[in-house]
């Protein structure tokens, strides 16, 4: 490690960082723009100039950029240097030329890092008296707001948008005071990683417009750090709420998963908490199939009723629910009783995939995902099913170019010195999947199966690398070469396939890789957020087979019944007598069923939940439900006549489930203290706590108290003192943005000083058998995953609903020649006595009598629907594009 | 009279050399002896010994540019030649010259610096406006590849090298040898921070080497007439001839061939006539729009790269722009400053919001609004954007220089403009 010296303090810094990442790291506020850690630096703003001596003896030194200068041993530097402060003042003075001082009326005041790095540089006074460069603004959708004045033109949009996450249609245009970052024309951005903008803008030009609509200022915002409930990943995310409302979502950073960025699901879909579709409180159904509204206790003298009358209960649970409320459902109607509420296809998939986390095969973290030099993509949709993968799977595409600059010795922090030398040169990516793939334009081969032939192919190869065939197809060869000439190759698959083959074919492929390198790595994707954890909890019979026991009381948890058995919804639930729906959305589980109990959402409960990679999470709640509202596992208690904390279900839950023990290191549990103090939700300088019913009475009412964790709803305590799981939103003196969170991590990029949060539960390798091939039936229609519409949940919230396609059906000619329609027609079929109409989309990649449609919500029912139910729709009227839905308003606010 | 081997094909009211007449007059001689029969590192040694500096600006050793491409190894890909014809600092006009009327000088010059770096790609990288040139160089590079001097395995030899002329899409930066590099990739024109160099990582990651048009065309009487026939054409430290040039009011404003070295008296009074009628020298930008004024006694200097260093300017490109006493030095230095915040890629802070900073505070001072606190301002603006490492690239603090020297030599007309609240001068625009 090389030694360097900063203002006469010798400090010891990591090979190979520039200095900037070394001073941040060692603690050293250097202020920076242009620079990001996951980026890299182009040395664009000259913020942070500092001075460099050619020795000891050098006094005048010069200065240089830290964030493109070298670490070297012996180097010695001045941040302190008066020269090198004036520079700094100099810069900002500049920046702010332009820059229109509109902080009372900019959303990102209070959390802004131009703010702080112009409090930090020292400059105070300006003098320039010329007008200000203005700019027109654009609609970017209705995720994000632009307000190009406040630009101080640093390129982290651009570089982000572009070089990191791949888009296309964010640029810089024009030249000199002039630079425009924004589109070509209005239009909403299609990256699925746009929402990263917010943050990654050091300025108020991208913000976030879900906020914007209620704003409030960070520091009024009582938040959590909470669990993504979006996918299977798990990202790490703040929650932010005022007055008992989502205001935004944030990223928490976490170095193995998420790290600096979420994706648009992720970061805008946390609006169905407040969805019309909200169920306020207990409902029973009377006479005319309505529900009336009673009380909690009402509602459950009424359930217990029912059960004591009841023969049989059963109780199905959730892969969308926490494992707290999973388990309490399964200990309430007893082990025999209880399904994990997925189909039999879902309980096969996600048993190979906890075979997998439990076996000896690398199953690497998110991060660990960007080292791969190889990555072959086996009927996953990733973009769309598991989305931020997908940003790590573009970075690991990258390990060629950061070869290449190794090799000529170019730092791999120079972010445009590597990506000049390396041009178009990536890393293999292979992507067999039955549709176009986002991912295809990083690719260096995509193939288009069918999830039958994509089985088959991955079963080839595995045949081919374990060297137990000689005739294999050229393309079998090929990828088998790939993958074997890499350093790291990893396999990617996992549920969005709908195919266990696939996850089996995947299964051996990687056994028989990792047979001949042992880096060689398999990421299975689960399906929802938290599968793999009720997996691990009981995954012993489908929903169908609990059904099939005749049942006469369902308890059904946070799981609409009619998205799993799709056309046998109706059947399978005649014969229950009484249908007990525990949910937060009104579904059509909820409609059919006796009572409903209005549950928690993520937001107003802690739960934990194991993601993909059998990490387990604490997702904490971010402020307390109204009083009927309430977690899964306090109703399911209530029901009980049981009365605990979440601490004890889990307590109870680690006993009885072996596997899943390591869930109570995953955070510290209510009882922990810091100075004997609870941890805030609020910011010290939350002012609204106080005043905010002063209109009513200047008597500030006792906050509500937090007894299921060591957070409090209060500004007292000390934040920065948390563990990581418990931080409930990052700041520290002069860092009110979130790039404060290098103040809070080992070195820049490294891990959270005091750990991550979270706990990895698969920490054994048990030995695993290559599964003997079969063959699956297989239906004509294929389901095609949308990041935005396929997830239940985050299809519910207002924003992000208006970018769910339409519904379409993709088949090639000949079955639109047999159906009497061509591009731009309808087909429609019947769901659950409705109608619904698709636009035909016509792609030869399909084959003949194939029909891939998206899952949305009008295609929840699906499930059960054969080919043969499309007809014609003879007064069609396409009104759009189905796949890009676009919706240009003129008001910008909203 | 001294050797003009640069413009020895050109003379005023003689037509452009076409390949005939260049070829009559010794023409691609030097490739037929070299290429396949001189191994390439002898050609570099020669143009070392030559002491050939760049005649972009800049001014480095060409052969020690050249040394550091690294050495070819087989099946490694493509390495890039390419001639810097984006000729637009103010005042120059040096490159067109050697373009329009002997555009086979500069194609000779670029088969032997291609052989030289082991090359197989080049482009003429050439602004918009010089459409005689672009014609010209275009016709010629068509004569060359009919003639095989270009294209496929040269003249039997294995060497092989293609010549494309890029018409740039305009931008001033464009002439900053890795903006250019960017421009001609299809990108932005934004400069690359430097390491790596393009030597290493150029024109499309690649081995690259970027050379100015009069540097290039140096290459083949080097080749020639060896190197120490060249250090002898210089009359000082440097070797070979330079264009110079001389724009303002001076009698026959032009464009000369003349021994590096040459003194700006003989330059201006011999060759530009001296001053017009009725004005006297003020000052001078030796070396284009982005140097240092000279002011005090700078006709004696021989204009030499070392010589205008230690008087506080740079030769730049060798064309000065006189100043002369009638005109407003405050109105010539918002002028280019003008033309410099206009140019700015917009890529870093000093310059994209310097610039135009002291563009407007000049502004204000020439037409009468400026104050005694604009001094500061224009001091500070001065330092900050002025030292080289203050900015992503040179344009800046090139940029500045005008300013930074204007303010210590016409320190009193600023303070006029600002006393008076109009401009001293009258009839004196630039």
């Amino acid at each position: 490690m090389p030694t360097i010296k900063v203002d006469g303090q010798e400090l010891e810094v990591k090979e190979g960082v520039n200095l900037l990442d070394a001073l941040l790291s060692a603690g050293i506020d250097v202020p920076y723009f242009c620079w990001h850690p996951s980026m890299g630096s182009i040395g664009a703003c000259r913020q942070c100039a500092v001075i460099q001596y050619a020795d000891e003896e050098d006094t005048r030194g010069r200065i240089v950029m830290s964030c493109m200068t070298p670490v070297t041993d012996n180097a010695v530097f001045s941040v302190d240097a008066e020269n090198a402060a004036t520079f700094r003042d100099s810069v900002i003075e500049n920046l702010m030329l332009n820059h229109p001082h509109d902080c009372p009326v900019c959303e990102e005041g209070g959390e802004c890092h131009l703010q702080d790095m112009t409090v930090m540089a020292g400059h105070r006074n300006r003098q320039y008296e010329g007008k200000k460069t203005t700019y027109p603004n654009q609609y970017l959708g209705p995720f994000i707001g632009h307000e190009m004045n406040r630009c101080i033109s640093c390129y982290r949009c651009v570089r982000y948008y572009r070089d990191y996450s791949g888009g296309h249609d964010l640029s810089a245009f024009a030249s000199r005071s002039r630079v425009f970052f924004g589109r070509a024309a209005d239009g909403v951005l299609e990256n699925e990683f746009a929402g990263n903008l917010v943050e990654v803008c050091p300025t108020g030009v991208f913000t976030d417009k879900t906020l914007s609509k209620h704003y409030t200022r960070k520091w009024d915002l009582q938040s959590a750090p909470t669990v993504c409930q979006g996918c299977s990943l798990g990202c790490n995310t703040y929650t932010s709420e005022r007055y008992g409302e989502i205001r935004r979502v944030h990223n928490r950073y976490h170095q193995d998963v998420n790290g600096y960025f979420l994706c648009d699901r992720g970061r805008f879909g946390a609006g169905f908490v407040a969805s019309s579709k909200r169920i306020p409180q207990s409902g029973i159904r009377n006479d005319q199939g309505l529900y009336d509204a009673v009380s909690l206790d009402t509602a459950i003298t009424k359930i217990q009723a029912i059960i004591s009358e009841g023969t049989k209960v059963v109780g199905i649970g959730s892969a969308r629910a926490s494992l707290e409320s999973n388990f309490a459902l399964r200990q309430f109607v007893g082990q025999e009783n209880f399904c994990n509420g997925m189909t039999e296809i879902d309980q096969e998939m996600h048993g190979i995939i906890i075979d997998v986390l439990q076996s000896k095969l690398t199953t690497p973290s998110l991060t660990e995902v960007e080292e791969y030099d190889a990555v072959l993509i086996l009927g996953e949709d990733v973009t769309n099913h598991a989305p931020r993968l997908a940003l790590s799977v573009r970075q690991a595409t990258r390990n060629l170019a950061s070869e290449m600059a190794g090799n000529t010795q170019i730092p791999q922090w120079h972010d445009a010195a590597v990506r000049v030398l390396a041009q178009n040169h990536r890393s293999p990516l292979i992507v067999v999947t039955p549709t176009e793939d986002r991912l295809d334009e990083v690719a260096s081969s995509s193939m288009r199966l069918m999830p039958r032939d994509i089985a088959e192919l991955g079963y080839a190869l595995a045949e081919e690398i374990a060297g137990n065939t000689t005739s294999s197809t050229p393309d079998v060869e090929a990828i088998a070469r790939t993958l074997l000439e890499a350093k790291k190759p990893l396999v990617i698959s996992g549920s969005s396939s709908q195919s266990p083959d696939i996850l089996k074919a995947a299964v051996n492929l990687s056994l028989a890789l990792k047979d001949r390198n042992d880096r060689a790595g398999i990421f299975l994707c689960a399906n929802e957020c938290n599968s793999v954890g009720v997996a691990m909890i009981d995954n012993e019979r489908s929903i169908s087979e609990l059904l099939s026991t005749s049942p006469s009381v369902v308890v059904v948890l946070e799981n609409d019944l009619s998205i799993r058995l799709g056309q046998q919804f109706s059947s399978s639930i005649s014969s229950v007598n009484n249908l007990i729906a525990i949910d937060h959305l009104d579904n059509s589980t909820t409609s059919a069923s006796s009572v409903v109990l209005p549950a928690a959402t993520f937001a107003e409960a802690e739960g934990t939940l194991v993601n993909s990679e059998g990490r387990a999470q604490r997702s904490m709640a971010v402020y307390k439900a109204q009083d009927e509202i309430k977690a899964g596992y306090h109703l399911i208690d209530a029901l009980a006549g049981n009365e605990r904390s979440s601490t004890e279900v889990r307590s109870e839950l680690s006993e009885q489930i072996p596997a899943l023990a390591g869930i109570l290191k995953a955070a510290p549990e209510s009882d922990f203290r810091f100075e004997g103090a609870k941890f805030p939700r609020m910011t010290h300088r939350s002012s609204g706590r106080t005043a905010m019913r002063a209109d009513i009475s200047v008597h500030e009412p006792k906050q509500p108290v937090d007894e299921e964790s060591a957070l409090s709803f209060s500004m007292e305590g000390n934040q920065q003192q948390a563990p990581a799981s418990l931080r409930a939103y990052t700041w520290s003196p002069g860092w009110n943005s979130n790039q404060s969170v290098h103040k809070f991590q080992s070195e820049v990029g490294g891990e959270y000083v005091g750990g991550d949060s979270g706990y990895l539960l698969f920490r054994e390798s048990v030995d695993i058998e290559p599964f003997s091939k079969s063959t699956q039936a297989y239906s004509a229609l294929i389901p095609r995953y949308h990041i935005f519409g396929s997830d239940e949940l985050s299809a519910e919230s207002e924003e992000l609903s208006t970018l769910i396609p339409r519904p379409y059906l993709r088949i090639n000619n000949t079955t639109a020649k047999n159906l009497k329609v061509e591009q731009g027609d309808g087909l429609m079929c019947t769901i659950n006595n409705g109608n619904l109409q698709f636009a035909v989309i016509v792609d030869e990649a399909i084959p003949d009598n194939t029909f891939v449609y998206p899952i949305i919500p009008e295609t929840r029912g699906m499930n059960g629907i054969s080919s043969t139910d499309f007809s014609r729709v003879d007064d069609w009227v396409q009104d759009m594009d189905p796949l890009s839905p676009k919706t240009i308003t003129t008001d910008r606010s909203s | 009279m001294s050797e003009t081997p640069l413009t020895r094909n050109i003379a005023p009211g003689k037509p452009p050399t076409d390949l005939a007449a260049y070829d009559a007059n010794g023409g691609y001689q030097a490739v037929r002896d070299t290429i396949g029969k001189v191994d390439p590192d002898g050609v570099l040694d020669i143009i070392k010994d030559s002491n050939l500096r760049g005649r972009g600006g800049a001014g480095y050793p060409t052969g020690m540019k050249w040394s550091f491409v690294p050495k070819p190894r087989p099946d490694e890909g493509h390495r890039y030649l390419v001639a810097n014809a984006d000729e637009m600092e103010p005042g120059t006009f040096k490159d067109r010259l050697l373009m329009e009327f002997d555009p086979h000088q500069l194609i000779e010059g670029m088969i032997l610096s291609s052989y030289t770096i082991s090359a197989d790609r080049g482009y003429i990288f050439i602004r918009d406006e010089y459409h005689t040139a672009i014609k010209r160089l275009n016709d010629a590079i068509k004569e060359a590849e009919n003639k095989n001097y270009l294209g496929d395995r040269i003249l039997g030899t294995d060497f092989s090298f293609h010549l494309h002329v890029h018409v740039s899409a305009g931008r001033y930066i464009c002439g900053e040898e890795t903006a250019l590099l960017n421009s001609l990739e299809g990108k932005r024109a934004n400069p690359r921070a430097k390491p790596p160099f393009p030597q290493v990582s150029g024109l499309w990651g690649r081995p690259t080497i970027v050379n100015n048009v009069e540097t290039l065309c140096n290459i083949p009487h080097i080749v020639t007439h060896g190197a120490d026939w060249y250090q002898s054409l210089g009359s000082g430290n440097d070797a070979g001839t330079k264009l110079y040039g001389a724009s303002g009011r001076v009698k026959k404003p032009g464009c000369w061939e003349l021994p590096i070295g040459t003194s700006i008296r003989e330059i201006l009074e011999n060759h530009a006539g001296g001053m017009l009628d009725g004005y006297e020298l003020k000052g001078l930008l030796p070396g284009g729009a982005s140097t240092d004024f000279l002011v005090a006694e700078p006709l004696d200097l021989p204009m030499d790269y070392e010589s205008i260093m230690q008087a506080g300017s740079r030769m730049g490109t060798g064309t000065m722009i006189i100043l002369d006493d009638k005109t407003c030095p405050v109105g010539m230095i918002a002028n280019l400053m003008k033309f410099f915040a206009r140019e700015s890629c917009g890529f870093c802070t000093p310059c994209r919001e310097g610039l135009p900073w002291v563009k407007q505070i000049l502004d204000g001072i020439e037409a009468g609004t400026g104050r005694l606190g604009d001094m500061d301002i224009l001091e500070r603006q001065s330092q900050f954007i002025g030292a080289i490492s203050n900015t992503h690239c040179a344009h800046a603090p090139g940029a500045i220089e005008p300013l930074s020297s204007g303010l210590k030599y016409f320190h009193e007309d600023f303070i006029a403009h600002i006393e008076n609240k109009t401009c001293p001068y009258t009839g004196g625009a630039t």
